[in-house]
């Protein structure tokens, strides 16, 4: 065998691997209840995907040669859910050098073996939003991920064409990594408000700087030459140019607050709010922004910021018209969103229909995806997720769920170790006793509070 | 001058007012809840009955139960009547914001220190007290944590103003078995350290053990021989003598299959009456501890599973796995700001094989009787503490409405921070207008 034909050859199975990591499916789930989301409740309907899109609902539909039968008879079938704020399928979470760190990535940390992803998915949950932590008041940019389990390649969890987001921090975090644990400016919310108006400022002078260059850099007699190059103002000038959603922790109202001042100050508009547990007190401000807000069902007195919460945040801001979903930030409550968003029920008596709402399209909407996924629609990406029963009763067991036409996770078929590299050095008598609170938001900054 | 002194006495009583009238008072009397769906737990539903509540006990329960003339009547139609809700394990009353170590009064210093009573430090006044009542739970077992022998725990009502008007008249000194295992990913110890601490912390703990032994013994001899002689003050000593003696309970807080095993040998060894609480890999050792007949308090319910090749619902299962192999099965949050989230735990350990019924079971009646309390708590019977709440369906369901609460036959209000934030947020006013 010659050299060539060697290359061809290893070249031809590297494209096989990363064409079978993007591999789509057929799949028809047969005569369920379909919760659509957008367009009401169907009985008994079948939901057909072909090449990992919803391309009919209907009764009696039929299959192509080759797809996946299910049968969901007596069964309740929904998109898959969607976490707009998670920290699972990263092998970094924070990045706490700086008060701003723009110029990193979750996407460059992805972990495909994390076996929270497979928990995920058997909770229902399709997409997680990867956020960076909430060290610095201007983290890093977040990857949206697709919970393609089984994968081996990290850039196959990507969702490929999501929005870029990236991650805000106000209030005691950033105050106490940085003006607390390294004695730097922000140890205030004043501090927290200077560090945006100065980033955002630096951002506007290298965009404005970079502007001029690029119009007159081909006109004759143009003697300028570039702006240095710099990542961390790249970024923030995209997030002045609208190419960037932010997704902001927050507690307090008038923290939350001070960063829509801030943001129409500098004309920027897409702001999702993260945690956000005052956003209640600030809702009518939040709505005619038109920002978003992502919230726990019940979180709250862990930390003095969140000791005037309510768990009726979500009804509130609900009632007051801004776009709301139910997070997790855990790779425990994750598993259960569809009984987190259930909650809303008891506090604020939401329907049945905003109550999903709140895990599905909202979320989307806020991730910059609604256009793909959220709903069960005819052209949407193929994630569905099947439950026993109303996914909104605490009787509901999830039972498959499906990632672009292709079956993650499957209860009938469920062996006990789904690690797709058990360690061999690993400890098995390692024992993860229960953590109270268990959120990672703060992950990789442990360093600065030992004592 | 005078009319300066009635303005500002004017403006004082308008300053004051309001802030006496916030908070509602609970009331007590006689109560008669008709026409109620009545779920005793250990008596079957009673359809269409009637429950009397006196002096804070439950009088009478029935169908042709005549109401007295003294009584208020509350109309349950289509509503439910459910004992309290009760939390084997919590923190509520012991902490008030997490991150704060000022409000945290659960973990004292010293790794012997069982004499340290979490009864004392419970807050009445706590303002996460009325949010969690208000969903119907109504007691929970208060927990020390820290070293080998942390404290003592405590059953309390969520309902009185000092410590001894919640006590729910059951304590426990609580001993931490020694973890043998890593206890985490940030427990970056090397394996032989974990071992050298886990044999020294467990040689400890069987040296106190048998110190307390030697120290009751002193004690009853000196007792015998009735010259008024006591032992040496040891406060340690003093408060494991019950203990050792076998006339109380004692809670053993163990997780992984091989301490559970080792903690099983132990007690059997010696003799000691033991609640075992935490118990997560309990499946693991379901058949044993039955064998044992070592009572079991689990949870959270709501938890991943211990081990990363574990099945991903092993902690829901954890519990009907337990209580299917014959283990009498508790269910604690281990929570203290949502403890309120108990039924759905005991939901979710329904849906994964307890059922309903034994995971109902599993928050009133069965931590009744492992903490011997079950002759006024538990269920819903005549002679018993009237200590229940009213809904408008199944309590696992977050569908389901809670109507009234009614902690020792206190009529509890139910408003909680959170709702009153909810009244006065769900429409502000002035919304964005200045």
């Amino acid at each position: 065998m010659n050299m060539k034909l060697l290359l061809t050859l290893l070249f031809a199975s590297l494209t096989l691997v990363v064409a079978k990591a993007q591999e789509t499916g057929d799949i028809i789930i047969r005569n369920g209840t379909v919760l659509t989301i957008t367009n009401g409740t169907l009985e008994n309907t079948d939901v057909l995907i072909r090449d990992g899109k919803i391309s009919k609902i209907g009764t009696d539909l039929k299959a192509p040669n080759g797809a996946k039968e299910y049968d969901a008879t007596g069964k309740f079938v929904m998109p898959g859910i969607i976490d707009a704020h998670s920290h699972i399928g990263i092998d970094a979470v924070n990045e706490a050098t700086s008060p701003v760190t723009a110029e990193v990535f979750t996407g460059d940390a992805l972990d495909p073996l994390d076996v929270s992803i497979y928990r995920a998915l058997a909770g229902g949950v399709t997409i997680s939003h990867a956020l960076h932590g909430s060290a610095n008041a201007i983290g890093g940019e977040s990857e949206t991920i697709k919970h393609r389990y089984g994968t081996v390649n990290p850039s196959d969890l990507a969702m490929e064409g999501a929005p870029r987001t990236i991650k805000f921090a106000l209030g005691e975090n950033p105050t106490r990594v940085h003006g607390g644990g390294s004695n730097i400016v922000p140890r205030t919310r004043m501090g927290v408000e200077a560090v945006f108006r100065n980033a955002f400022s630096e951002g506007r002078e290298y965009m404005e700087a970079w502007d001029e260059y690029n119009a007159n850099k081909d006109k004759k007699g143009y003697t300028g030459i570039a702006p240095e190059y710099n990542r961390r103002l790249e970024t923030i000038a995209d997030i002045l140019r609208g190419d960037i959603i932010i997704h902001c922790h927050s507690y307090r109202a008038d923290e939350i607050y001070m960063l829509m001042q801030v943001c129409k100050d500098f004309g920027v508009k897409k702001l999702v709010f993260q945690h956000v547990n005052e956003g209640f007190k600030v809702a009518p401000e939040l709505a005619e922004f038109g920002a978003m807000a992502s919230v726990f069902s019940d979180w709250w007195a862990y930390k003095f910021e969140v000791y005037y919460s309510t768990a009726y945040n979500a009804a509130i801001l609900t009632r007051n018209g801004v776009v709301t979903s139910i997070n997790s930030d855990s790779g425990e409550l994750i598993r259960h969103l569809y009984h987190e968003a259930a909650k809303t029920l008891k506090y604020g008596d939401l329907s049945e229909e905003e109550a999903l709402k709140l895990i599905t399209i909202n979320p989307a909407k806020q991730l910059g995806i609604d256009d793909r996924v959220g709903s069960l629609e005819e052209g949407k990406d193929g994630d569905v997720a099947v439950f026993s029963a109303h996914p909104l009763s605490i009787y509901a067991i999830p039972e498959l769920t499906v990632v672009d036409g292709i079956v993650r996770f499957d209860r009938e078929n469920d062996p006990a170790d789904m690690r797709i590299y058990p360690d061999p050095e690993e400890d098995i008598e390692v024992i993860l006793s229960h953590e109270h609170r268990s959120d990672r938001c703060m992950q990789d900054t442990e360093f600065l509070f030992q004592q | 001058m005078r009319k300066i002194v009635y303005l500002l006495v004017f403006v004082l009583l308008n300053l004051v007012q309001p802030v006496f009238g916030q908070n509602a008072k609970a009331d007590y009397g006689v109560f008669a809840l008709t026409n109620a769906e009545i779920v005793t737990v250990t008596n079957g539903t009673v359809q269409n009955g009637t429950l009397i509540i006196r002096d804070g006990m439950i009088e009478s329960i029935g169908t042709s139960v005549e109401i007295p003339s003294d009584a208020k009547v509350i109309d349950c139609s289509g509503l439910q009547i459910y004992p309290g809700m009760i939390d084997a394990g919590s923190r509520i009353g012991l902490i008030e914001v997490g991150s704060d170590a000022r409000t945290r009064d659960y973990n004292e210093i010293g790794d012997v220190i069982p004499q340290m009573k979490t009864l004392t430090a419970v807050n009445p006044n706590s303002a996460l007290i009325p949010v969690n009542r208000v969903s119907g739970v109504t007691t929970s077992l208060i927990m020390p944590s820290g070293g080998i022998f942390p404290g003592t725990a405590s059953l309390i009502n969520l309902h009185g103003y000092t410590p001894d008007q919640m006590y729910a008249d059951f304590e426990s000194i609580l001993i931490n078995f020694p973890v043998t295992g890593r206890r985490g990913r940030w427990d970056r110890r090397s394996d032989d350290e974990i071992k050298k601490q886990a044999e020294k912390n467990i040689s400890e703990m069987k040296e106190v053990w048998n110190s307390a032994k030697a120290y009751a013994r002193i004690d009853s001899a000196l007792k015998a021989e009735g010259n008024g002689e006591r032992p040496d003050y040891y406060p340690e000593m003093e408060a494991m003598m019950p203990y050792v003696r076998g006339e109380k309970p004692v809670l053993v807080e163990v997780n992984a299959a091989k301490d559970i095993k080792a903690a099983i040998a132990w007690v059997e060894e010696n003799d000691i009456d033991a609640i075992f609480i935490g118990v997560s890999e309990g499946w693991r050792m379901a058949d044993e501890l039955a064998k044992a007949g070592i009572p079991v308090i689990t949870g959270p319910v709501l938890s991943t599973p211990t081990r990363s090749y574990d099945n991903y619902d092993q902690a829901y299962a954890n519990a009907g796995m337990m209580q299917k192999a014959g283990v009498q099965v508790a269910l604690r949050t281990g929570d203290a700001e949502n403890i309120r989230n108990l039924p759905y735990n005991a939901g979710f350990a329904a849906a994964y094989g307890m059922g309903r019924e034994e995971a109902l079971k599993a928050i009133t009646i069965v931590p009744a009787r492992i903490f011997g309390v079950d002759d006024q708590l538990g269920s819903l019977e005549e002679g018993k503490k009237a200590t229940l709440f009213i809904t408008t369906g199944d309590p696992f369901e977050t569908s389901t409405d809670v109507r009234h609460v009614f902690i020792d036959g206190w009529n509890i209000p139910l408003e909680s921070r959170q709702t009153k934030l909810y009244d006065e947020f769900l429409e502000r006013s002035p919304g964005v207008e200045k």
